[in-house]
């Protein structure tokens, strides 16, 4: 290998099904003179004994599929693969309750959660955070099975349904508080210490969910000193990487984290963002194997400057 | 363009120039997905598409 080419450096992606988000964040790396290596976790086999040589120092773990992504970081991981992110972080945010636990543990404002453990228990879960309230499974995305309750009649036949799937997961009653909200909610993307991206998320007509994979759309949304100061803790309090926070709005004004997302989808943030996302995920992939990464500016200060 | 023959309804289904391995296509006929398994000079081969699973997101 000749010294050009050793220079390069080589950015893997791991996935399992190319996004618009993952095709853009390959071409950005590229423009940015880094080599790219698409890494199909669906064919991966890997030896706990041997590392993978063929795998670059540095892989941006962008798998639809959370288990998958997960363990295969945490292999990668073990072998000395600088993952972005980590296996840490991806767990935690793969699981609400973990996630709740550890923003709670932190002070960062979230909504009230109680958790069950049983259909036995879960009805008396729901009755002492009262209706209506959000019921929601510990595992999942993209508003899956995020229900709101709001009679004894509802949270019985949920309770039953969830029974019946027979998946132990299932058994586990995630419950929070409703938060009287305007119909939108916040997404902030933060790239390791900065946010790069705050748009509000709006419900489509006549649903409840903001979900951008469900039709809500998105607008910019202004970075005040409130909204930043919370999503930046959350962030930390995480583990940094590359972050999808959510962000309730009260209507006396307060802040409720109520989901920090590892695998960060961000094609709606996009839309209502002038700066590259990818290209900001990008530059911190090439300075992720570097000790300490390099401070990029964070939207406040790109809008201060235009 | 290249052109890829549906496993399900046999309909031909167009590839833009610009698609990479591991993107999903959709059968303009019947729906059904593919991933695209390798690109080769002009040559596609796809395969069936996972479909969501419960802990699919992100």
């Amino acid at each position: 290998m000749n010294s050009e080419v050793s220079e390069k450096k080589t950015i893997g992606i791991l996935y399992d099904r190319i996004r618009w988000e993952e095709k853009e964040i390959s071409r950005r790396l590229e423009e940015r003179g880094a080599s790219v290596q698409m890494i199909d976790g669906k064919l991966q086999v890997l030896s706990l004994d041997t590392p993978e040589e063929a795998v670059p120092a540095v892989v941006l773990e962008r798998c639809v599929s959370f288990y998958r992504g997960l363990n295969i970081a945490s292999v990668l991981e073990a072998q000395g693969v600088r993952m972005v992110n980590s296996a840490k972080v991806l767990d935690i945010c793969g699981n609400k309750l973990a996630t709740s636990l550890l923003l709670s543990r932190h002070n960062v404002p979230s909504p009230k959660t109680v958790v069950a453990f049983s259909a036995e228990s879960a009805l008396q879960a729901i009755e002492s955070m009262g209706y209506p309230c959000v019921m929601k499974p510990i595992v999942g995305s993209w508003g899956r099975q995020v229900v709101p309750v709001r009679d004894r009649e509802t949270a019985e036949a949920l309770i039953e349904l969830r029974e019946q799937q027979g998946d132990s997961i299932q058994s586990i009653f995630y419950v929070q508080e409703m938060i009287n909200r305007p119909p939108r909610d916040i997404r902030c993307i933060t790239v390791g210490e900065n946010i790069v991206a705050s748009v509000y998320r709006y419900a489509p007509a006549d649903t409840w969910k903001t979900n951008v994979a469900l039709g809500g759309h998105t607008e910019a949304c202004p970075l005040t000193r409130e909204l930043e100061d919370t999503v930046l803790k959350a962030s930390r309090t995480i583990g940094l990487g590359v972050l999808g926070v959510d962000v309730m709005e009260k209507q006396d004004g307060q802040l409720l984290v109520h989901e920090v997302n590892g695998t960060v989808e961000f094609k709606g943030a996009q839309a209502a963002t002038t700066n590259s996302i990818a290209d900001k995920i990008a530059q911190y992939a090439i300075s992720a194997d570097k000790e300490g990464l390099a401070a990029e500016p964070s939207v406040r200060e790109i809008e201060a400057e235009a | 363009m290249v052109e890829a023959e549906c496993l399900e309804c046999e309909a031909k289904m167009k590839i833009n120039d610009d698609v990479v391995v591991g993107e999903i296509i959709s059968c303009p006929d019947c729906g059904a997905d593919y991933e695209i398994a390798s690109l080769n000079n002009g040559t596609v081969t796809i395969k069936v598409a996972e479909s969501v699973k419960e802990d699919w997101g992100e």
